[in-house]
């Protein structure tokens, strides 16, 4: 646990934390290892963890009949991967498949959840900091609908 | 020096004896137009024209002045940088293709009656396609083979403002010979002023005299006088800043409303020089040629690029040709693209006045100076 | 920008509106829709000598010219080489080009990435799409003069893995230890190991210190937009951000008026330009 936390204090996203609020957030991590090829999780389960990936390579993928799965992102060292563990239902919306070795530590939802009900200063903590990271990949993701590399211009 | 107006068949005469071809001002369709002359009679004798937003009318002079009017829709673009030019033409043989380049001798051209700022405007022409880095050869060839007359204004058109631009109403340089008509009681002259020595050379041709000091102060006098007859008038000070930092001005929605993106002000105007050119075979693709031809930036194709239009919208089309008139032409070429000679204001169909949009501009209103008339109705975007 | 050393920029050519003749040596097919053309000079004279970012106007028999970036070695005096599209008529015409068949050719025109100028620097080159091809006679350049520069990252996006361009270069360029090559996609099938997510992400993670860097971005419009933010939000100057610039082509020597920029001219004073040059124009739309 001691070398989870000193991880995690390292970890941009988590930069600036008080001290107390860390370890409530360590009390629920864990360390996850994941082979190439092996599934994170699938749409539809219960999404009860986010991760943060130390290193390896991870697709998001949607899988569409006829078409297969269709990779919309790759996350790596350094990105945080799942945000459906904070909003009802807590339902994966995607697939996520290691493509190479991957190490993360995982964050366990519900009882970083709990703790968040009990201090809000936690929760808001976490909010802000999901939503910049929610921003990002919506920015990005508005950049690839826009098929800029496609015909038209 | 000053030579009677009854001389002006001998001025011809030295012209055409020396190979040049008079292009000049004529009535054509109830308009002066420039078209090739075959002798002084050819010339608007005793007219005049009365010019407006989007109006212009011939009008009958109580007098019988050679040149007594002001501008035509043509300018002297129409033989210099001329409307469609046969750029190369391409031949299939066993190897493929080649390329032959001959170009026609260009014939010589007298210009006679080139007002000041036509002659700014070709000066203007001349810098845009000749001084940079590359030559345009078929200009410069035109160029060469031509003699300007220049014909001073005593008299200013309704939608002339020379005077604003700095161009007119009396020819400065860049003329061979520059005339100034003057009709007194009893008399019927031209003052000449005399430009190079090839100016010199065909006026020598002509019976001429010294003009004297009242012949000269009497011409003088009549320019003098039109530089206060502007029918309109521009405050140049700062405009290049004035246009390239405002292009979300209100303003061009405004006008945008009333353009019609026909492209008449670019076709009238002496100094617009867009082109573009037209790759073509003939029926058995054994011949192939291409042709440089005048193009508008007003064209909804002129900016296209792979998908669509650049500028799409007749408010991006407006902007970029009175912003690249009045103000990215001085950082192209160091001074201004417009000359003054209200043309565009004349020939545009729904009366759009350049002078009043930059005033508009620069007032920083959205309504401009006057308010809208019944022929100014705005109208939705074709 | 004043040139230091070989690469001058060409003097200008007699007569610019007469296409040379080219023979094609080669066609190359890099993806469904974009094809390379390698070409000699038919007649006695040589390649022109041409810096990287400059553009030729390549004519095909009776159907027209374009402007295509020369995507070639500018080291190489015996071809030239352009990486073409086929979206118009005048492109998909020249897809149908055989060896054998004569190209037209005028040029070469324009201003060039700076290269030579940014000798000491740090390199950041951002390619989007086909925006890859005028940027490869600057790599081949950055890789034979290796040693005067620092770090050379480049970062490269396309829409999906069969976009792709020069796949045997790229493989060749990250294989070497003194180069930073990073590859995304807009999407993927599961074959793809590689990264996924638009190539402005693979700005966010690349790591280079703004004081000494100078940037070269090429590609849509749009993806050019967003990486100079993100150049920006990193501290680079803009006068150290070079794009590539496209608009309509007629003439390519200032003369047809197609090609203006607010007051620049494409052919000539781009079609690579500092930031800090057209950073307003930049910003402005239908401009």
């Amino acid at each position: 646990m001691e070398t989870l936390e000193h991880i995690l204090a390292e970890h941009p996203f988590l930069h600036g934390l008080a001290r107390p609020h860390l370890e409530l957030i360590v009390g629920c991590a864990s360390n996850v290892r994941f082979d190439p090829g092996q599934f994170l999780f699938h749409e539809g389960e219960e999404a009860d963890r986010f991760y943060v990936i130390r290193h390896g390579k991870v697709r998001v993928a949607l899988f569409a009949p006829g078409r297969g799965p269709i990779t919309i992102q790759t996350v790596d060292e350094g990105d945080i991967l799942g945000w459906s563990w904070l909003l009802a239902p807590y339902r994966w919306h995607f697939d996520a498949q290691a493509v190479e070795l991957t190490r993360a530590i995982a964050l366990d939802g519900e009882c970083l959840r709990t703790k968040c009900e009990h201090d809000h200063e936690l929760g808001y903590e976490l909010l802000k900091r999901f939503s910049h990271i929610m921003v990002e990949y919506l920015e990005a993701t508005r950049l690839q609908l826009l098929d800029f590399y496609g015909n038209n211009r | 020096m000053s030579f009677e107006g009854d001389q002006l068949p001998a001025l011809f005469g030295a012209l055409q004896g020396r190979g040049y071809s008079v292009v000049g001002p004529t009535v054509q369709d109830d308009t002066i137009v420039l078209d090739v002359l075959a002798s002084a009679r050819d010339l608007p004798i005793g007219r005049s024209c009365d010019q407006e937003k989007a109006t212009y009318r011939l009008r009958s002079r109580p007098d019988q002045a050679f040149f007594g009017f002001t501008l035509g829709p043509h300018s002297w673009k129409k033989y210099l940088h001329i409307p469609s030019l046969r750029l190369w033409e391409a031949h299939r043989n066993e190897n493929g293709f080649e390329i032959s380049s001959g170009q026609e001798p260009a014939s010589k051209h007298a210009f006679l009656g080139v007002r000041p700022c036509e002659l700014h405007a070709i000066l203007i022409q001349d810098r845009v396609l000749m001084s940079g880095d590359y030559v345009d050869p078929a200009y410069e060839a035109r160029r060469e083979n031509t003699l300007i007359i220049a014909v001073n204004c005593t008299e200013a058109g309704g939608t002339c403002f020379c005077a604003s631009m700095g161009t007119g109403p009396k020819a400065a340089s860049g003329f061979d010979l520059a005339l100034t008509e003057v009709l007194q009681e009893n008399r019927h002259f031209f003052v000449a002023e005399i430009g190079t020595d090839r100016g010199e050379e065909i006026l020598s041709d002509v019976p001429h005299s010294d003009a004297g000091d009242d012949a000269c102060s009497a011409a003088a006098d009549a320019v003098a006088r039109t530089a206060g007859q502007m029918g309109r008038q521009l405050d140049t000070a700062g405009i290049r800043d004035i246009l390239v930092r405002n292009p979300a001005h209100p303003r061009w929605d405004q006008v945008a409303m009333r353009c019609m993106t026909c492209g008449n002000c670019t076709m009238v105007c002496p100094t617009c020089f867009c082109t573009t050119v037209e790759d073509s075979t003939d029926l058995t693709a054994a011949r192939a040629e291409r042709r440089r031809v005048w193009d508008s930036c007003f064209t909804l194709d002129f900016s296209y690029i792979h998908g669509g239009s650049v500028r799409s919208s007749a408010k991006a089309r407006f902007r970029q040709w009175m912003t690249h008139k009045f103000a990215a032409w001085i950082d192209q070429f160091g001074e201004s693209g417009c000359v003054g000679c209200g043309r565009c204001i004349t020939w545009c169909p729904v009366g759009i006045d350049v002078t009043e949009e930059i005033a508009a501009i620069r007032s920083g209103t959205a309504a401009g100076k006057r308010p809208l008339s019944v022929k100014e109705t705005p109208r939705g975007n074709a | 920008m004043e040139t230091t050393a070989e690469i001058a920029r060409p003097a200008p050519i007699s007569e610019p509106m007469i296409p040379s003749l080219y023979r094609i040596q080669r066609v190359r097919r890099e993806t469904h829709d974009t094809f390379t053309l390698e070409a000699k000079p038919e007649g006695s004279e040589g390649i022109r000598p041409f810096a990287p970012g400059q553009f030729n106007m390549l004519y095909a028999y009776g159907m027209g010219e374009v402007p295509i970036s020369i995507s070639g070695d500018p080291a190489d005096s015996r071809r030239i080489l352009h990486t073409i599209r086929a979206v118009g008529a005048v492109t998909k015409a020249m897809r149908g080009l055989k060896p054998g068949d004569l190209l037209g050719v005028r040029g070469p025109f324009g201003s060039h990435w700076p290269v030579d100028e940014s000798a000491g620097s740090d390199i950041v080159i951002v390619a989007g799409g086909i925006g890859l091809a005028p940027l490869r006679p600057a790599l081949y350049r950055l890789i034979a003069e290796r040693e005067r520069y620092g770090k050379v990252v480049l970062l490269y996006g396309a829409r999906t893995p069969e976009d792709i361009l020069f796949h045997r270069e790229l493989k060749q360029w990250r294989a070497q230890f003194d180069l930073d090559v990073h590859v995304t996609v807009d999407r993927a099938t599961a074959e793809w190991r590689g990264n996924v997510g638009v190539v402005t992400t693979l700005l966010r993670k690349a790591s280079f210190d703004p004081i000494s860097t100078v940037a070269m971005v090429c590609g849509p419009e749009v993806m050019m937009r967003f990486a100079i933010v993100e150049l920006q939000r990193r501290g680079i100057p803009s006068d150290n951000v070079f794009l590539s610039m496209e608009r309509n082509m007629k003439c390519a020597v200032g003369f047809c008026g197609h090609c203006q920029y607010g007051p620049t001219f494409i052919c000539r004073d781009g079609p690579v330009f500092p930031y800090s040059r057209i950073g307003l124009l930049f910003a402005t739309r239908e401009i």
